[in-house]
């Protein structure tokens, strides 16, 4: 890629495209995104050679999706499967993603169950956790912290899990 | 996502976001974000790239191993369209007088829709 001169950031802001995108669909009131300026921070405990890691995904088991709820109104709750149940692919054709240039039929491009299984076999990491975990995307701040969130951390806890690799589409 | 990462760090939990919304992870704040500037949909690498996954998926690990403090971004090496890499982001929810007016229309039969989900009970309402 050739160096270059720009009047604008290069990487899409999501946040201003989706106030105009939603604003020109009669949605006058912008969304409030989440904004802290504290962050915590947790340090690995152990050498990531003897870590178990968990991975968290936003798409789901399309069993688990009621197909006549209209969107934005789901009743999607946050859940732990096999991780060997979800090789087959995950269905997210309801989340908002670039569907017109690109498509997720290869697992690996947004739960990289099978590339975390051989930095396993590789001892770059401890292992992979037998179950991986789902959280709805959620526009709801108040549904994600009270109760998606401490869900998965209790999913987390109970699989005693030493680090976490959280991917949303 | 990022409010559940936040989640599990202040429960003493080490966490990574891998993700292609820069912004939106990067507002929230996390302790650490591998930032993959590709269309939303494959954060981790492109389909049937297996190189390219293991790099991304080795970065993510590398954060965990090696970031010392919160809001540690990474941004993988790799552009989606080598040659038009600014095509898809201007195309991506784009408004212009090309779409204008079947954007208003699809608002209008979204919220027709979420109006008689409610009624229905249906939906969360």
């Amino acid at each position: 890629m050739a160096d270059d001169r720009r009047t604008h950031r290069s990487h899409v802001s999501y946040i201003d495209k989706s106030r105009g995108y939603y604003g020109a669909q009669g949605y006058p009131q912008a969304y409030q995104w989440a904004y802290h300026h504290d962050v915590p921070f947790a340090a690995l405990k152990k050498p990531l050679a003897k870590c178990r890691i968990g991975l968290v995904t936003t798409s789901f088991f399309e069993r688990n999706i009621n197909e006549t709820s209209v969107a934005g109104t789901g009743t999607k709750e946050p859940y732990a499967a096999l991780c060997s149940d979800a090789l087959g692919g995950l269905y997210n054709k309801d989340l908002f993603w670039d569907k017109d240039n690109t498509h997720t039929d290869d697992l690996d491009t947004y739960l990289p169950i099978n590339r975390l299984r051989e930095f396993a076999a590789q001892g770059r990491i401890g292992s992979l956790a037998d179950r991986f975990y789902g959280v709805p995307t959620d526009y709801s701040h108040r549904r994600t912290t009270r109760r998606d969130a401490p869900q998965i951390l209790e999913f987390a806890q109970q699989d005693e899990l030493d680090a976490v690799v959280l991917v949303p589409l | 996502m990022s409010l559940v990462a936040r989640h599990l760090e202040e429960a003493g939990l080490p966490t990574v976001v891998v993700g292609s919304a820069r912004d939106i992870v990067e507002e929230c704040g996390v302790s650490r974000f591998v930032f993959t500037d590709f269309p939303l949909g494959n954060p981790t690498g492109k389909p049937g790239d297996v190189e390219m996954q293991t790099t991304i998926t080795g970065m993510a690990l590398d954060l965990l191993e090696r970031a010392w403090q919160p809001r540690t971004t990474a941004q993988t090496p790799f552009v989606w369209d080598a040659d038009c890499n600014d095509d898809w982001r201007q195309h991506f929810m784009k408004v212009d007088d090309s779409n204008r007016t079947a954007l208003a229309a699809a608002g209008d039969e979204r919220r027709a829709a979420q109006a008689t989900a409610k009624a229905e009970g249906t939906g969360r309402g």
